[in-house]
């Protein structure tokens, strides 16, 4: 019995592949596609003001708001300006870190490094978002180390949202960049330097060009993270809110289901575009 | 103003009458559901749905623990969750995951209207009899007359401070709402549409020729005034809390040193050392009359009645209102009271003290102050104003 099923699955391939693709495809139809469908249907009904409950009335209402209201608008460019400064602070500090990793370091250095680097992976989101807060603290560390030299912390606010967020996602970033590295062949550095180029310009005309697809692959992590983060910029972002405090705001306190889909669909739009952009610099290879 | 208040829900509760249905517009009549007749064996579960403070397990500090008696008592297994702002709570009402649910009035009309709470049979709670007269039956518990739960005590929202960084000691909102306040940048506010009304209390006091005669019944012009006061108070807020323990760490650590908090806060801050202190400020302030209800949806109505009674009897409502800072709805908690001055403190029996604190209510579009000529806003408008105010 056994065995016949097995011939007749064999003689038939193209069943074979739908059985094992099923499960895998079910979960990304329905759980994922199912649920961005489910989303944007949402989007066009609206709540009703008193009860909170949905009404299943079709309009553009919620856009209307979404794009005529300044306050959106500010948001919006509020967050993608997050992400985009949390993504260069993130290239800046990691792009050395990789660079060392992959070109310098002893084999037992660079398993060490990549252990270090996934190491605070290990520990809660939350833990590390609220360790900052303290340290940011009107009276906490960062203010003890910075007062000697006359300054002080930033407080809480969009700068210590970004200093958090980067934290946060710098593995996100290390990791991707340091593979791209790692996979650049030496004998192309060392014909740039038989060629008579100076080390900088062998980093400008060589390296980076040939990593540039692993930052974006890198930048498309600490992008889209940032871009959907609204638990960070609530423990440490003092007054600012991003958009993902005005979904969950409209989900949590305004009980306006709608309106917090419609707000959802921006990152979402967002993202297409990045992704859209970063496809053509091939980076979605070095995912 | 409370009877003015209670006039306007009146109107409220039967504006529909000719509309019928739920209108937008604010009127509504509830689902006709019935209350429980007589009580069946505990379930040996129930989900409590809780502001911070009112059903203390242990989790919080050991010490402080009333939710054990219960379940040792009446063998229903209870599963507390805790909620930061009333529109949370309707949120989590809503999923039918919950039995019974401490409202304030900016919650509770609207989970009737829902239906997703019941009408609570008193009878069946003994404890209801020792509750002061003056908190049963109102707009905020009741509709025509109906019982939708069982009042559980009262409070305003106070002013606190850091006693040794706010010099001298504030009397006045204006600390934290005019443009020259010494404390701008270390000023803490909460997080929920529902702030509005204290802006609009200040205002009522401050720019009387607005003619604001109920915070929570604002037409265009007193609303835009209110938002442009709460916008101007924006640049100066460090941070809007919804998480008392936020704000408790804030006031802590001197990144906030003056705003508005529940006493528990004040209480929680305190004993952790940091020199903290409260105020009624000269304006009045706003405040809550909390409700105990019962989910329509719920599979433990033996189990909730239990805790309804358990929870205003007089040692547990006593405990409840000491730990949280409030006062209690049973008279006899008064004597129970480890602080005894504390039902003095709180004002508990003084309905015209009550009276003086505007509650938490839901706006809706017919004023609430019995205005019919005007179009109040309702509470979708002060929730886009409140996203729009912190920009």
């Amino acid at each position: 019995m056994r065995r016949g099923v097995a011939a007749f699955l064999n003689r038939k391939p193209g069943l074979r592949l739908s059985i094992l693709l099923s499960a895998p495809m079910a979960w990304l139809g329905l759980a994922y596609l199912g649920a961005l469908a489910a989303l944007f249907v949402t989007a066009f009904w609206h709540a009703d003001p008193f009860t909170g409950t949905v009404v299943t009335d079709w309009s553009l209402d919620n856009f209307e708001t979404l794009v005529t209201d300044s306050v959106y608008r500010t948001i919006t460019f509020r967050t993608i300006g997050i992400a985009v400064a949390v993504t260069l602070v993130d290239v800046v500090i990691a792009f050395p870190m990789a660079f060392h990793m992959a070109r310098f370091a002893s084999p037992r250095a660079r398993r060490v490094l990549v252990i270090a680097v996934l190491t605070p992976l290990w520990a809660s989101y939350l833990v590390k978002a609220y360790a900052w807060r303290t340290m940011l603290s009107g009276n906490g560390i960062l203010h003890w180390l910075l007062a000697p030299v006359g300054l002080s912390s930033p407080g809480y606010g969009l700068t210590a949202t970004v200093i958090t967020l980067s934290y946060l996602w710098l593995p996100y970033m290390i990791l991707p960049v340091y593979a791209g590295l790692e996979r650049l062949p030496d004998s192309l550095v060392d014909a740039s330097g038989d060629l008579g180029a100076r080390p900088w310009r062998t980093f400008r005309s060589v390296i980076l060009p040939l990593t540039f697809p692993a930052i974006v692959a890198g930048s498309i992590f600490t992008f889209s993270l940032s871009l959907g983060d609204y638990i960070t910029v609530r423990i440490v972002g003092g007054a600012s809110q991003m958009l993902g405090n005005v979904v969950f705001d409209n989900v949590g306190a305004a009980n306006n289901l709608p309106f917090a889909a419609t707000v959802a669909t921006v990152p979402v739009v967002i993202m297409l575009g990045y992704l859209a952009a970063v496809r053509r610099t091939g980076a979605l290879e070095n995912l | 103003m409370l009877a003015l208040l209670g006039v306007g829900l009146l109107v409220t509760a039967c504006g529909t009458q000719s509309g019928g249905g739920e209108s937008p517009r604010g009127g509504f009549t509830p689902p006709d559901l019935p209350a429980l007749q007589k009580l069946g064996t505990p379930e040996g579960a129930l989900n409590v749905l809780a502001w911070p403070g009112y059903a203390e397990n242990g989790a919080t500090d050991p010490s402080v623990d009333w939710v054990t008696p219960f379940e040792q008592d009446t063998g229903c297994a209870v599963n507390v969750r805790t909620f930061g702002t009333s529109d949370e709570s309707v949120t989590l009402m809503r999923t039918g995951d919950y039995d019974v649910v401490s409202a304030s009035g900016d919650a509770s009309l609207r989970l009737v209207a829902a239906g997703d709470v019941e009408p609570v049979n008193t009878k069946l709670v003994p404890n209801y009899a020792d509750v002061f007269e003056f908190l049963k039956d109102r707009p905020w518990n009741s509709v025509d007359g109906r019982q939708y739960g069982i009042p559980h005590g009262w409070g305003a929202n106070l002013l606190s401070y850091r006693t040794d960084l706010v010099r001298p000691a504030p009397t006045s909102w204006s600390a934290v709402f005019e443009p020259d306040s010494p404390y701008q940048g270390k000023i803490t506010a909460y997080d929920s549409p529902i702030y509005l009304a204290d802006g609009a209390l200040y205002l009522m006091k401050h720019k009387p020729e607005l003619g604001i005669r109920n915070p929570y019944a604002l037409d265009d012009k007193q609303f835009q005034a209110t938002v442009d006061l709460l916008k101007q108070q924006r640049g100066m807020v460090s941070e809007y809390w919804s998480d008392y323990l936020k704000e408790s760490q804030a006031l802590k650590n001197g990144d906030a040193v003056v705003g508005t908090a529940w006493q528990v806060t004040v209480n929680l801050t305190r004993s952790e050392g940091s020199p903290v202190d409260s105020v009624l400020p000269s304006e009045g302030a706003t405040g809550w009359s909390d409700t105990w209800m019962v989910a329509t949806e719920s599979q433990h109505k033996t189990c909730a009645y239990k805790w309804l009674d358990y929870i205003v009897s007089p040692a547990a409502n006593a405990a409840v209102a000491e730990y949280f800072g409030e006062s209690p709805a049973n008279r006899k908690a008064c004597d129970l009271t480890t602080d005894k001055a504390h039902c003095d403190t709180f004002h508990a029996g003084d309905a015209s003290y009550a009276a003086k604190i505007w509650y938490w209510t839901t706006p809706v579009a017919q004023c609430l102050d019995g205005r019919t000529n005007v179009r109040c806003k309702d509470y979708g408008e002060w929730t886009r104003a409140w996203t729009e105010i912190k920009g």
